[in-house]
């Protein structure tokens, strides 16, 4: 019988800084050649478990381990990093801090210098690697001239080319588009099976993840291990939703329909899942949930005429842009990695100079407002959290716009609070910002602009990282600033779920300028502009589809709409 | 377990020192405030250096700001003006040699350490650029004593400012965010 | 330009990009230390002439150094007037003769040839080195200077430290402007006749993201480079290294040739000046 390649016996770790466990009573099994998906809420100890795999714990992250672990034969108590990198692989949470390289090329060859092989050697296999990611373009590129994307893919070439045999990723989806999405886990799922790797993936996007199979799903939750089988078993008796994460979306269809989900058959893919009585229910189903469709606001709040910009002459990246933005708008803005969504808002709030284009807020001429003055009308959440955090502790941080603002220290007291409640953060509310998950300095972020209400807010990729339960606290307070106070929200986003679900327009960048401006339903039954905007459909599509469905476009749109029904019930 | 943690530091030693001269480069470019004696701004980047140093030690504040320092004389001045590049890096590496009596990551640091920090820093900048650079100019580029010295005492005043007041400032908020062992607990 | 230093590399089809980095790095130091050193007139003319002649083969484009080259005249004539303020009668004190043009030795203001020669020699030690400074920039790739480094006995841990900071200096400028505006946005106001406390508690404001997110990079930073085992061995190889040429050794027997010359003349001067007076 084989050895299991890591075994965690009774494990537990607790972080220096911590007063109590972040991992308790871990007992877990991978054997050589397994995929694990490891899921939990956010901040429930999936990457520090990852960092235990990896050798960073105990080494890098001091702590107090209790149990025992060991990785390919090593304890991890008594090895050093070193040892561990030859047998295990790791892609980190952000790709950005861990391209070393000033090339695409060194950084691919990073640790065959470290090995000191020969250039021969290294050229070789670099372009062995490049072809395989296709990389082979971009090699000469600097880390700056690339996107997201790419650099999720340059940090796996990285990785894989030392050919070790455990490969660990960290939430490698958090900012890739639907489609590079797709293809990575695809890449993954294609290299474990060629060379027989064990693979470790950390993602909150289970849905996509789940497209490939997965041998065993592992859900954490407050540092202990609460479900761990195959995911079909998992996903039968519903552990997702109690624990307040997200489970595949088909799944939430059918038990919408009355399906009993412990009556069906591999329902570890929609291409897969079957059951006698499916097709009649969801028929059934459909016929009986009416669509009402809420008017589009109309009043424009903020218009921009032909915009250009580049940020190196050859190759702009806004081109001709044209967009009205209307008063209570909830849009979604998406398109693939390195469209010049990011850029878009920065020229919206001045973050950027615009090269030359109208832009008008309520009539008022934009450009004529310092970045300052704008931020009043509009507020803006940049995609990396790290960029506008300022202040030590949370409570500050939160409050620093409004004691700006010469509020009462009882009414800063007071609103900070709320907005720390809302955004599920209250309980964290005396602890330092570094000694928070990535997903939680982003919602320190959120938090930061939300107190300061203002008419319009443009968040950059709000639920990167985040999982079920945040996300709905989150996106339902948005909603009901929007709908009850009328504050307009532009959601950049590559998730589209989010984007059926809470926003009731979609605008699809491409090429520098508005590709398509329709009801998010719309854009994702149109296949020209999914293929050109790198978009992908839900696995909703797939099922109305398998099942026949009169027309996919109204069962989605009536999913949402009793979900939505359900959570205002709440 | 020991030489293991050796291995981890050398490497942040390494990073930190990267990472410390990029941002030096970019304060000393971006944010410094001119004194009115040439050559000689009121420099953000010696704050930094402070923490930097404090948080690193010597050899990554020294080399750090060496590097900083040059990479931004290459772009501005066309070449390096060695004399003071050199006194920065020793400047570096005098305040990471009280990383241990300072001691930033083990939470917030005491007044009195402050004040104590402040007097050793300013006697490192009165060494460094009253007596060492401008004699160095002197030696070096035979330049007369009169200028070279006042361009010292300028550079004197102005680095010992920056770092007592932006390093002070710096080393406070840094330490309040490192938390105490076992300090973090979730409140209801 | 976002992506580069101030001033760049950029490809280009000459001999010297097609020296190796060693090369280069050798000579611009070798150089720069023996010119700033002399004072011999001749010597500090020849090596600029030298380097002038090479920029011009090194195909950069005047537009393209060109505000850099302002700001060093600038700089030099600043130093040049202070130190004659300060300083009227040095070049007498140093060459112990005078031939006056305006007024007498034992006036505090005066102008005589001996200092008129004296800062000719320092305008020359400020610019010699910087057309090699700026071919040296401009034809050698970032990548392959930490290789050079190494080459030329500096530790490759150090060299490469020189790496990461080219590597994320771009980074760290494009963060600094979006940390600056995502402040500005906040609600903090830099104003320019703040005063100097008030002024630093802005300064602060503004790099304390920045420069919290490069220590929590750092740590990152470290933890990416020892998962990838660098580090752990005594030497490392380089990707981007240049193994020497021809040229390359041509190249570094005529910079042995410059050194020694100047260092003759040291001799043959009986000191560090060359005094045409006496
Ligand atoms: N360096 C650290 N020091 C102290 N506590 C930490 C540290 N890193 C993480 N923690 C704590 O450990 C808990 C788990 O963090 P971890 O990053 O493992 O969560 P996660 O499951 O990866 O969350 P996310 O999905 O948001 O990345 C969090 O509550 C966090 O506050
Ligand atoms: N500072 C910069 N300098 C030069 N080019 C840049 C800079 N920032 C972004 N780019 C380029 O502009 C393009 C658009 O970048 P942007 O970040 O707006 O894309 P995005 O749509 O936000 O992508 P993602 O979905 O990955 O965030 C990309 O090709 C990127 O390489
Ligand atoms: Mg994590
Ligand atoms: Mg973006």
């Amino acid at each position: 019988m084989v050895e299991p390649i890591i075994s965690f016996k009774d494990f537990g770790f607790q972080y220096d800084s911590q007063s109590e466990p972040t991992l308790k009573h871990i007992n877990l099994d991978i054997f050589p050649g397994e995929k694990v998906l490891l899921a939990g809420p956010s901040g429930s100890g999936k990457s520090t478990l990852g960092r235990c795999i990896n050798g960073l714990i105990p080494q890098s992250y001091p702590g107090e381990i209790t149990g025992s672990a060991t990785v390919a034969g090593h304890d991890i108590k008594d090895s050093s990093i070193f040892e561990l990198s030859f047998s295990v692989g790791t892609v980190l949470q952000d790709p950005d801090s861990q391209f070393v390289g000033l090339s695409v090329k060194e950084d691919i060859a990073f640790s065959l210098e470290n090995d000191e092989r020969s250039q021969t050697e290294m050229r070789a296999a670099t372009k062995k690697w490049a072809e395989r990611l296709d990389l082979k373009p971009l090699l000469d590129h600097s880390p700056q001239g690339i996107s997201g994307g790419q650099k999720q893919r340059v940090a796996m070439a990285g990785v894989l080319i030392d050919e070790s045999n455990i490969l660990l990723f960290d939430e490698p989806l958090a900012s890739l588009d639907p489609a590079s999405g797709k293809a990575s886990i695809e890449l993954i799922d294609h290299l474990a099976r060629q060379q027989n790797l064990t693979v470790v993936i950390i993602e909150h996007r289970l849905e996509d993840v789940l497209q490939r199979p997965i041998d065993q799903l592992v859900v954490l939750k407050d540092g202990e291990i609460v479900g761990n089988d195959k995911p079909s078993a998992i996903l039968k008796d519903s552990l997702m939703q109690q624990l307040g994460l997200r489970e595949p979306l088909y799944l939430s269809a059918l038990q919408l329909a009355g399906v009993k989900l412990a009556d069906c058959d591999n329902i570890d893919s929609v291409k897969t899942v079957a059951g006698d009585n499916i097709e009649s229910a969801l028929q059934r189903w459909t016929a009986g949930v009416s669509l009402q469709e809420p008017p589009l606001p109309t009043e424009p709040l903020l218009t921009l005429k032909n915009l250009n910009f580049s940020y190196n002459r050859n190759q702009p990246i806004i081109h001709g842009l044209n967009l009205t933005i209307n008063r209570g708008d909830m849009l979604s803005l998406v398109g693939r990695n390195g469209t010049g969504k990011s850029t878009l808002s920065n020229l919206i709030t001045g973050f950027l100079k615009l090269d030359d284009g109208e832009m008008k807020l309520k009539g008022q001429d934009l450009t004529q407002l310092s970045v300052k003055e704008r931020a009043d009308h509009i507020g803006y959440i940049l995609q990396d959290p790290n960029q506008m955090i300022s202040k030590a502790m949370i409570f500050d941080e939160v409050a620093a716009g409004l004691r700006l603002r010469g509020l009462t220290d009882e009414e800063v007291e007071r609103r900070v609070s709320d907005t720390l409640k809302v955004c599920g953060l209250y309980e964290f509310r005396h602890w330092p910002i570094s000694a928070l998950s990535f997903g939680q300095k982003k919602r320190v972020t959120i938090a930061a602009i939300l107190v300061l209400n203002p008419e319009m807010i443009i968040l950059d990729e709000p639920t990167a990282g985040q999982d079920l339960r945040h996300y709905t606290e989150m996106m339902n307070f948005l909603e009901t600033l929007n709908r009850e106070h009328q504050v307009t929200i532009m959601l950049i986003t590559h998730d589209m779920h989010l984007m059926l679900e809470y926003t009731q327009r979609a605008v699809v960048l491409a090429d520098g300028g508005v590709l398509m401006d329709a009801r998010p339903a719309d854009v994702l039954t149109n296949e020209a502009v999914i293929e050109k905007a790198a978009l992908a459909k839900t696995s909703l599509f797939t099922l109305a589809e398998r099942y026949h469905l009169p027309s996919a476009l109204d069962f989605v749109a009536k999913f949402v709409q009793t979900e939505r029904e359900a959570r205002s019930h709440e | 377990m020991n030489n293991k943690n050796q291995s981890s530091n050398s490497i942040r030693t390494v990073v930190a020192t990267g990472i410390g001269a990029a941002v030096i480069f970019v304060l000393m470019k971006f944010v410094a405030i001119p004194t009115g004696i040439p050559n000689t701004q009121f420099n953000v980047a010696e704050g930094f250096l402070a923490l930097l140093a404090a948080l690193y030690g010597p050899v990554a504040g020294g080399l750090a700001v060496f590097i900083g320092h040059s990479l931004n004389d290459f772009v501005t001045y066309g070449s390096p003006w060695w004399t003071w590049v050199i006194t920065d890096g020793l400047v570096g590496v005098a305040l990471g040699l009280i990383k241990n009596r300072l001691n930033v990551t083990g939470g917030t640091v005491k007044t009195m350490k402050l004040v104590w920090f402040n007097l050793y820093q300013i006697v490192v900048n009165f060494v460094a650029w009253v007596l060492i650079a401008p004699t160095g100019d002197v030696l070096v580029y035979h330049e007369p004593a009169a200028k070279v010295y006042l361009q010292g005492v300028t550079s004197w005043i102005v680095n010992s400012v920056s770092v007592a007041i932006i390093g002070t400032i710096l080393i406070v908020l840094y330490s309040r965010t490192r938390a105490q062992h076992g300090s973090l607990k979730k409140e209801k | 330009m976002n992506s580069q230093l101030l001033i760049g590399y950029t490809a280009r089809d000459t001999f010297l990009n097609r020296l190796s980095g060693s090369t280069k790095l050798i000579g611009f130091v070798a150089l720069s230390i023996i010119g700033m050193v002399t004072y011999d007139t001749r010597f500090l003319l020849g090596v600029l002439l030298i380097s002038l002649i090479l920029f011009h083969f090194s195909k950069i484009k005047y537009h393209e150094v060109a505000f850099v080259l302002q700001v060093i005249v600038a700089f030099a004539i600043l130093n040049l007037v202070m130190v004659y303020v300060f300083a009227p009668s040095y070049g007498i004190t140093i060459y112990g003769t005078h031939h006056m043009i305006l007024g007498s030795p034992d006036h505090y203001f005066n102008l005589s040839w001996e200092q008129l020669f004296y800062e000719f020699n320092l305008l020359l030690k400020y610019i010699f080195a910087v057309p090699l400074a700026l071919i040296f920039l401009m034809t050698t790739n970032p990548s392959e200077f930490a290789a050079s480094l190494n080459k030329i006995g500096v530790s490759y841990r150090i060299s490469y430290s020189v790496a990461i900071a080219l590597r994320y200096i771009p980074d760290v400028q494009n963060d600094y402007r979006t940390i600056s505006l995502a402040q500005q946005a906040r609600g903090y106001e830099i104003s320019r006749k703040a005063k100097l406390m008030t002024r630093a508690k802005g300064a602060i404001q503004i790099i304390m993201p920045l420069i919290l997110s490069s220590l929590d990079r750092i740590e990152i930073i470290s933890q990416a480079m020892e998962l990838r085992r660098f580090g752990h061995n005594k030497k490392r190889t380089w990707y981007m290294a240049q193994p020497f040429k021809r040229n390359d050794y041509l190249a570094l027997i005529i910079i042995v040739l410059i050194v020694l010359v100047g260092i003759a003349l040291f001799k043959v001067n009986g000191g560090r000046f060359w005094n045409p007076f006496e």
